[in-house]
């Protein structure tokens, strides 16, 4: 009798190079990303001990961490000098690194550059049953086209440009269902957030999670690469989506995916690569859709989340010591009190971007609220950071930056920005921002800085208002006028 | 990679949980492009606390931590474990750490023992006035005053970490391995070598 097996084993079984008696198992890796921040120690490390890239073809490196989302080149064409001389010698340093070890460089001012998650499945780099890393946690986000995609340190970064593998265990295996249909106003990263707070960070560690069920199903490639690229908030290194009919449409035609005959192969194998009838998960958890609601986080940690309807919890609420501790901890650095509504507090700051939410989609839903109206007074500073240059020309094209700028918002050239504080873009000590982002850990957002996550259509309706609302208002209103 | 047999010393009794890696090492001393002198930047945010543990001189320069649940979550950033590393620490005991940072500190000669709550409890307090033995051959984390503790670890971890060895030249060892893999999948699925753009 055939074993029955989840995506998640048949895509590790494919990649087993050799299987060590303990279990340990040399996995073959399909597809690296490199970025400027984790690289420069992995590519001097190979320097240092005269070893090469193996495989340059299976590997792409791209800019995006701390590059800043100001222009890049003047008129002429000349690169504008980065103002922060650490940020321009790692870029510097990508740009030795690449050509001299033979990697492809997707440079600052091409077109094609942007964050390494949304340039990788744009380019058709990133493909089904594919094993893809990078230095990066949210690598995960590529498990929206059914690639085993997770983070690796530097040390395994090395690894991979010197051997195209890893020595790595086998990860139990989490399904996580959500059956039925996404409210009014509900997004994918509502479903997202749920998910982190229904697991908590440390929930998935040691486990690989699938998403199933019709939520997911019906869900299009840009919200699931939201939702894949949260699987690590709720501690899963890697978070899977079968590929299916709506993957291939996504991918058919990008610039780096297999093409003619080889895409009817691709395909042909790709379809197998489901979890069989029967296979038995080591954990699963059941969401229902009607549950997640327009959602919000009120803390430092991303399971700290609340529907935007809801008050802050009182820390005197959890039932763990620790936990009462560090909920009273978060309120104390993020300036809020016990029992107050959530859309009542004011925001200064409002942030869309980053590797969760700066595809077309999520600029769209942004627009579509901002369009005809105006940040209110209170904001200090709104932001929308493309994902990539493509997204970008993408949104141009539909007049989506138009509606930003006359919203009051920035339009800005792609890259991580104000997700992590490593560029110019950070929001102030005690200054509050709705962002779009993954995390909302004290600092992250720049030392101080105080953040709510949440969806595009939310950071939107919050710009407006001055405070976080509920987006189901805005649209309500919009609903009523037509 | 250093190689580690036993450690002894004194302990920070940091205990704090869900100490995510921008905690560790704030994002801003990211931009280097060395692995070393990362050790001033670490928990940067925790030490304006007056009163925190990295600062206590009774700690300074202690070879261990101790941690809460769930260490290391968020980002993978390695030079979370470059900046213990730094300050000195070869081992962290917590009742459990993220996947991403057990492996990044493992591969720059840490070790991250999981020991239960109780025991963890009990460390902290031991470490506030006396040092604590971790012993990697044995896997035990021990003290003067009777307390024994076994641990678990990977055999292939502890292989490396007592010999010191280099895991790259360990796989490249086996490169005909690897060069029969690929050869079947060219064979197999040749698709999967990217297109060139």
């Amino acid at each position: 009798m055939v074993k029955l097996r989840t995506l998640y084993e048949k895509i590790w079984d494919a990649h087993v190079v050799e299987r060590r008696p303990d279990g340990t198992c040399l996995i073959y890796i399909d597809r690296h990303l490199v970025h400027e921040v984790t690289s420069p120690q992995a590519f001097e490390g190979l320097r240092l001990a005269g070893r090469k890239v193996r495989r340059p073809d299976l590997t792409l490196a791209v800019p995006d961490h701390n590059l800043p989302t100001t222009p890049r080149r003047d008129a002429d064409g000349h690169r504008i000098p980065i103002a922060d001389p650490e940020s321009a010698q790692q870029l510097a340093a990508l740009e030795r690194n690449a050509p001299e070890f033979g990697v492809r460089l997707i440079g600052d001012a091409d077109v094609e550059q942007g964050i390494v998650h949304v340039v990788g499945p744009e380019q058709g780099f990133t493909l089904p049953g594919t094993t893809l890393v990078c230095g990066d946690s949210h690598t995960s986000s590529h498990g929206a086209l059914g690639a085993l995609a997770f983070g690796i340190g530097t040390s395994e970064v090395e690894h991979v440009l010197a051997t195209q593998t890893l020595l790595l265990k086998q990860s139990k295996t989490m399904e996580v269902v959500v059956e039925g249909k996404l409210g009014f106003g509900v997004t994918p990263k509502d479903v997202a957030l749920a998910i982190c707070g229904h697991i908590g960070t440390a929930g998935g560690t040691g486990y690989v999670m699938e998403y199933r069920g019709s939520v997911f199903r019906d869900m299009s490639i840009e919200g699931r690469l939201t939702v894949a690229n949260m699987s690590i908030e709720a501690g899963a290194r890697s978070g899977l989506f079968a590929p299916d009919d709506t993957t291939f449409a996504y991918l058919k035609g990008r610039p780096m995916a297999p093409k003619g005959a080889d895409w009817d192969a691709a395909v042909a194998w790709w379809r197998t690569l489901v979890t069989d009838e029967g296979a038995q998960f080591d954990k699963t958890v059941v969401i229902d859709a009607a549950d997640i609601v327009p959602t919000v986080t009120w803390g430092t940690s991303p399971e700290d989340v609340i529907a935007v309807t809801g008050v802050v919890p009182d820390p005197a609420s959890f039932e763990d010591a620790s936990k009462r501790a560090a909920a009273q901890k978060s309120l104390d650095y993020m300036g809020l009190t016990a029992g107050q509504k959530l859309a009542d507090v004011p925001i200064e700051h409002v942030f869309i971007g980053s590797c969760t939410n700066s595809r077309i989609e999520d600029l769209r839903a942004a627009a579509a609220l901002l369009d005809g109206r105006h940040i209110a007074s209170g904001i200090k500073h709104a932001m929308v950071v493309p994902g990539s240059g493509l997204v970008k020309r993408q949104a141009e094209a539909e007049g989506l930056d138009r509606i930003f700028t006359d919203a009051g918002f920035e339009w800005r050239e792609p890259g991580c920005s104000a997700c992590l504080g490593m560029n110019p873009d950070k929001v102030p000590a005690g200054e509050r921002c709705a962002s779009t982002s993954n995390r909302n850990f004290m600092g992250r957002q720049g030392p101080g800085a105080r953040t709510h996550l949440v969806s595009p259509a939310m950071a939107a309706a919050a710009a407006i208002t001055g405070r976080l609302t509920d987006v189901r208002e805005l649209l309500k209103k919009e609903e009523g006028m037509a | 990679m250093d190689k580690l047999t036993t450690v002894e010393g004194k302990a920070y009794p940091f205990g704090m949980k869900n100490v995510d890696t921008d905690i560790i090492i704030p994002s801003h001393w990211l931009k280097t492009i060395s692995r070393n002198g990362m050790g001033r930047g670490a928990f940067e945010v925790l030490r304006k606390e007056p009163g925190n543990v990295f600062d206590d001189p009774a700690y300074a320069g202690s070879p261990i931590l101790i941690a809460g649940d769930n260490f290391g979550c968020g980002s993978s950033r390695e030079h979370a474990a470059w900046a213990l590393g730094d300050l000195g620490i070869r081992v962290v005991i917590a009742p459990s750490f993220s996947d991403i940072f057990s492996s990044n500190a493992f591969k720059n000669g840490i070790l991250t023992v999981v020991l239960p709550q109780q025991a963890i409890d009990r460390l902290m307090e031991v470490a506030q006035t006396d040092q604590i033995h971790v012993d990697l051959e044995q896997q035990t984390v021990t003290t003067q005053f009777q307390d024994r503790f076994s641990f678990e670890i990977d055999p292939f971890r502890k292989h490396c970490l007592l010999g010191g060895l280099d895991e790259i030249g360990l796989t490249l060892g086996d490169a005909d391995g690897i060069g029969v893999y690929e050869a079947k999948v060219a064979q197999d699925r040749p698709w999967m070598i990217p297109a060139v753009a």
